[in-house]
C-alpha cells in the first residue's frame, strides 16, 4: 500500500517550515512577550516571603468561600513548602495563570461570536473538537519548533489545549440567557453592544465562570505536560523523575500539583456561583453593606 | 375620534420559514393557512389604536398574538404590511431609527417580567432612561417616583429575586412607565400571576391608566381579563383577527361561532354593566300626577309599583299599587303621602355582579340612575338573569302585579272596599 500513502505529515511539516521562515518576527515577538510575562510573574511571586504568600492564598480562600477553605489552603500550601516544592509550584502557577488569562481573552470573544452567528458556531465546533481530542503532547512538537525549548511552548500548547471549554461554555452561557430578557433590552432600545455587556454577559457569567474553571483545570494538567518542553516548574520535576526513575521526587511534585489544582478549582468555582457562598468573607461584607442600606432606608 | 391614532397597523403579515413573500401573496389571494409551506403566524392584521385606549388582543396560544405584539415594536420584522407609531413608520426602519422609536415611544411589559436579576429594583426601573442617556440624578429621581406610584418604595434597593411575582411585575410595569413612552405593549403581562394577584394587578393597571392615560396594547388569552381591561378587543384565531369591538359588542354580538364559543365561558356578570342591560323605564309617573294616573300606569304595564320622578326626571321614589289603591279609594288626588324612598338605585356603569343583592332586596325592577340621579332605566330581575346567559336578552317582568280586572274594578267604583288577590295566590298564575 506504499503507493497509497498520503503524506499529511510532510505537508504539515512544510507548512510549519513556511510559517517559521515567513512569520519569524511575529513568533519571536510572542516568544519574548510570553517569556517575560511568565518569568515576571514567577519573580514577583517568589520575591514575596513564603509565609506571607501562603497566608495570602489562605485569605483568598476565606474571602471567596469559607474559613474552612482558608485553613485547608494554609495547611496544604505549608505542606508544599515542607516538601521543598514551593518554587516549582509557583513557576507552574505562573504558567497556568498567564496561559489562563490569555485563553480567556481569546475564548470569551470567540464564544460571543459563536453565540451570535450560527455560521461562526458551525465553523468553530469541529475546530474545537479537533483541538480537544488531539493528544496534548502533539502540540508540543510544533510549539517547540516555533519557540524552541523553554516555558513559551508550554504556555502556547496550554492555551491551545485549554481553549475549547472556554469558548464552548461562553457560547452556551450566552445562548442560555432567557430570550425575554434579551428582548427586554431590545424593547427599551438597547444597542447590541449594550445588550451584550449589560444583559448577556452578566447573566451568562455563571456558565462562563464554570468554563474558566475548566480552562484552569486543563491548563494545570497541560502545564505538567509542558515540563517535557522544558518549562520550569512541577512538570519538569515530574519529567526528570520519570527519566531517572525517582519515585519519591515524582510523588512530591505530583502531590504539589494536586494541592494547586484543588485550590484553584475551589476558588474559581466559588467565584462562579451566582451568590457568594455563605460564610465567605465576601458575603459577610455584602450582608453588612445591605444591612446598612436597609437601616438607612428605615 | 378625530385625533390621529397612536398606533396604526395595516395588512400586517408574518410568515416564518422559506418563501415567506410568496406565501403572503397566496394568503392575500385567499389561500388558507394549511396551503402554504411556511408557518403563517399573523395574517392580514389591520387595526388602529387611539391615544389613551386600552386595546386588548385576545386569542389562544398559537393564535399569533405574541407575534403580532412583537411586530408592534420591531422585535420581529413584518413579512409584509405596515406599522405606524404616531407619524413614524416602524416597518422597514433602519436599526438606529428603530431603537430611537423604542426608546422614545414604545415600551413593553413581559409575561415573565424579564427583569435584570443583577440590578436592583431602582436600576431596573431606570433602565429605559439609562439607555436614553438621562443623567444619573434625573433618572434616579424619576425612577423613584414611578416606584412610588406602583407602591414599591421600600423595595427600591432590593434585587428582583427578593420580590414576589406580583411585585416583580409591578417593577416590570414601573420600568415601562419610567421610560415615559406614549405606548405600552403588555405581552400576557399578568398571565404568570396567581388569580387573586392578577385581579389586583388588573385593577391597579386601570387605576394607573385613569391617571396616566397611556395607549396600551394588551395581549392575553384570558377572556375575562380582556373584557375587564379592554376598551376594545381584537379576537385572534389562527393568525387572523376575527372580530374587533368593545367588550359588549363581542359578548352580545359575536362575529362568528368561534367568538361565540369563546365568550360562552366569560364571566358576563363582571363585563356587562347596568347600562348594557337596562330597559326603558315605562312604569314612571311624574310626582305631580295623581294616584289614578299611577294606578293606570301600573295596570297598563302590569307592575306592582311605579317610580315617581320630579319634573327634571330625578328619581323621587316609588309608589306601591296597594298604597295607590288606598289613595284612590279615599279619593285623594296627590301621591305625596305614599311615596317611599326608591330602594337601591344603581349607577349605569356598575357591573352586573354588583346588582344581585340590590335586585334581591328591591321589590320593583332596579332603578338605574345617572350622575345627576336622573332615572335612565330599570333592570327587572329577569333581565338580570337573562343577561348572564348567552343568546337572547328578551325578558318580561316576573313580579306579579295586581290583576287588571281588580284594578279596573277599583277604578270604576272608587269604593272603600276592594278585594285583593295575594301575590302568592295560585289563581293569579292562572289569571295570567
Amino acid at each position: 500500500m506504499d503507493w497509497f500513502r498520503i503524506p499529511v505529515g510532510d505537508w504539515v511539516a512544510d507548512g510549519f517550515d513556511w510559517v517559521k521562515d515567513n512569520l519569524g518576527g511575529l513568533l519571536d515577538g510572542i516568544d519574548v512577550g510570553l517569556e517575560t510575562l511568565v518569568d515576571g510573574l514567577t519573580d514577583a511571586l517568589t520575591a514575596v516571603p513564603v509565609l506571607v504568600l501562603v497566608v495570602l492564598f489562605a485569605l483568598i480562600g476565606w474571602f471567596v468561600r469559607s474559613w474552612k477553605l482558608g485553613v485547608g489552603t494554609l495547611l496544604s500550601m505549608l505542606f508544599v513548602v515542607a516538601m521543598d516544592m514551593w518554587v516549582p509550584a509557583l513557576q507552574t502557577l505562573s504558567l497556568v495563570l498567564i496561559a489562563t488569562v490569555i485563553t480567556i481573552v481569546i475564548a470569551v470573544p470567540l464564544g460571543v461570536l459563536a453565540a451570535r452567528s450560527h455560521v461562526a458556531s458551525a465553523i468553530l465546533r469541529p475546530v474545537l473538537d479537533f483541538m480537544q481530542t488531539m493528544p496534548a503532547f502533539v502540540y508540543l512538537i510544533p510549539t517547540v519548533i516555533f519557540f524552541s525549548i523553554g516555558v513559551v511552548p508550554g504556555v502556547v500548547s496550554t492555551i491551545i489545549f485549554s481553549l475549547p471549554p472556554g469558548v464552548r461554555l461562553t457560547e452556551l452561557g450566552i445562548r442560555g440567557v432567557d430570550r425575554e430578557k434579551v428582548e427586554a433590552g431590545q424593547a427599551f432600545g438597547a444597542t447590541p453592544r449594550q445588550i451584550l455587556f449589560g444583559i448577556q454577559l452578566p447573566l451568562a457569567s455563571r456558565t462562563i465562570m464554570s468554563g474558566i474553571n475548566q480552562v484552569i483545570m486543563l491548563a494545570l494538567s497541560m502545564a505538567v505536560v509542558a515540563g517535557i518542553a522544558g518549562a520550569d516548574g512541577l512538570g519538569k520535576i515530574v519529567v526528570s523523575a520519570i527519566s531517572t526513575l525517582q519515585v519519591g521526587e515524582g510523588v512530591e511534585a505530583g502531590l504539589s500539583v494536586v494541592v494547586l489544582a484543588i485550590f484553584l478549582d475551589r476558588v474559581t468555582s466559588a467565584l462562579g456561583s451566582s451568590t457568594p457562598s455563605r460564610g465567605s468573607l465576601l458575603s459577610l461584607l455584602r450582608r453588612g453593606d445591605r444591612g446598612r442600606a436597609v437601616a438607612r432606608a428605615a | 375620534m378625530t385625533t390621529a391614532p397612536a398606533l396604526r397597523v395595516q395588512n400586517l403579515y408574518k410568515v416564518f420559514g422559506r418563501g415567506a413573500e410568496e406565501s403572503v401573496r397566496r394568503l392575500a389571494d385567499g389561500a388558507s393557512r394549511a396551503d402554504i409551506p411556511g408557518t403563517a403566524a399573523v395574517i392580514d392584521a389591520s387595526f388602529e389604536v387611539q391615544p389613551g385606549e386600552i386595546f386588548v388582543v385576545m386569542g389562544l396560544s398559537g393564535s399569533g398574538k405574541s407575534t403580532l405584539i412583537r411586530m408592534l415594536n420591531g422585535l420581529l420584522d413584518a413579512t409584509s404590511g405596515h406599522v405606524h407609531v404616531g407619524d413614524a413608520e416602524l416597518t422597514g426602519a433602519a436599526p438606529a431609527k428603530l431603537r430611537e422609536i423604542r426608546r422614545e415611544r414604545v415600551s413593553m411589559v413581559f409575561q415573565h417580567f424579564a427583569l435584570l436579576p443583577h440590578r436592583t429594583v431602582l436600576d431596573n426601573v431606570a433602565y429605559g432612561l439609562e439607555l436614553r442617556g438621562t443623567p444619573v440624578a434625573e433618572r434616579t429621581r424619576r425612577a423613584g417616583e414611578v416606584i412610588e406610584l406602583v407602591g414599591l418604595a421600600e423595595w427600591r434597593d432590593a434585587l428582583p429575586s427578593e420580590l414576589s411575582g406580583g411585585m416583580q411585575q409591578r417593577v416590570g410595569i414601573a420600568r415601562a412607565l419610567a421610560a415615559d413612552t406614549d405606548i405600552l405593549l403588555m405581552d400576557e403581562a399578568f398571565s404568570a400571576l396567581d388569580p387573586l394577584i392578577r385581579r389586583e394587578m388588573q385593577d391597579q393597571l386601570l387605576e394607573l391608566q385613569a391617571t396616566l392615560g397611556k395607549t396600551i396594547v394588551f395581549i392575553t388569552h384570558d377572556l375575562n381579563e380582556a373584557m375587564h381591561l379592554g376598551d376594545r378587543i381584537a379576537v385572534m384565531r389562527d393568525g387572523r383577527i376575527v372580530q374587533i369591538g368593545t367588550p359588549e359588542d363581542i359578548l352580545t354580538d359575536p362575529a362568528n361561532d368561534y367568538v361565540e364559543q369563546f365568550v360562552q365561558d366569560v364571566d358576563r356578570a363582571r363585563v356587562l354593566t347596568a347600562g348594557n342591560v337596562m330597559e326603558r323605564a315605562r312604569v314612571v309617573v311624574s310626582s305631580s300626577a295623581g294616584p289614578r294616573t299611577a294606578l293606570k300606569t301600573m295596570r297598563d304595564e302590569r307592575a306592582s309599583a311605579v317610580y315617581v320622578t320630579s319634573r327634571d326626571r330625578r328619581l323621587v321614589g316609588i309608589v306601591r299599587d296597594r298604597d295607590a289603591v288606598r289613595l284612590v279609594q279615599r279619593g285623594e288626588s296627590s301621591l305625596e303621602g305614599v311615596i317611599r324612598p326608591a330602594p337601591h338605585a344603581v349607577a349605569a356603569d356598575s357591573p352586573l355582579i354588583d346588582l344581585f343583592v340590590p335586585a334581591v332586596e328591591s321589590e320593583v325592577p332596579l332603578a338605574v340612575t345617572d350622575a345627576e340621579e336622573r332615572l335612565v332605566g330599570v333592570i327587572p330581575r329577569v333581565t338580570l338573569l337573562a343577561a348572564l346567559g348567552p343568546g337572547t336578552t328578551a325578558t318580561g317582568e316576573l313580579t306579579i302585579p295586581v290583576p287588571p280586572t281588580v284594578i279596573d274594578e277599583v277604578l270604576a267604583t272608587s269604593e272603600a272596599r276592594a278585594t285583593f288577590v295575594d301575590e302568592q295566590d295560585p289563581k293569579t298564575e292562572e289569571a295570567r
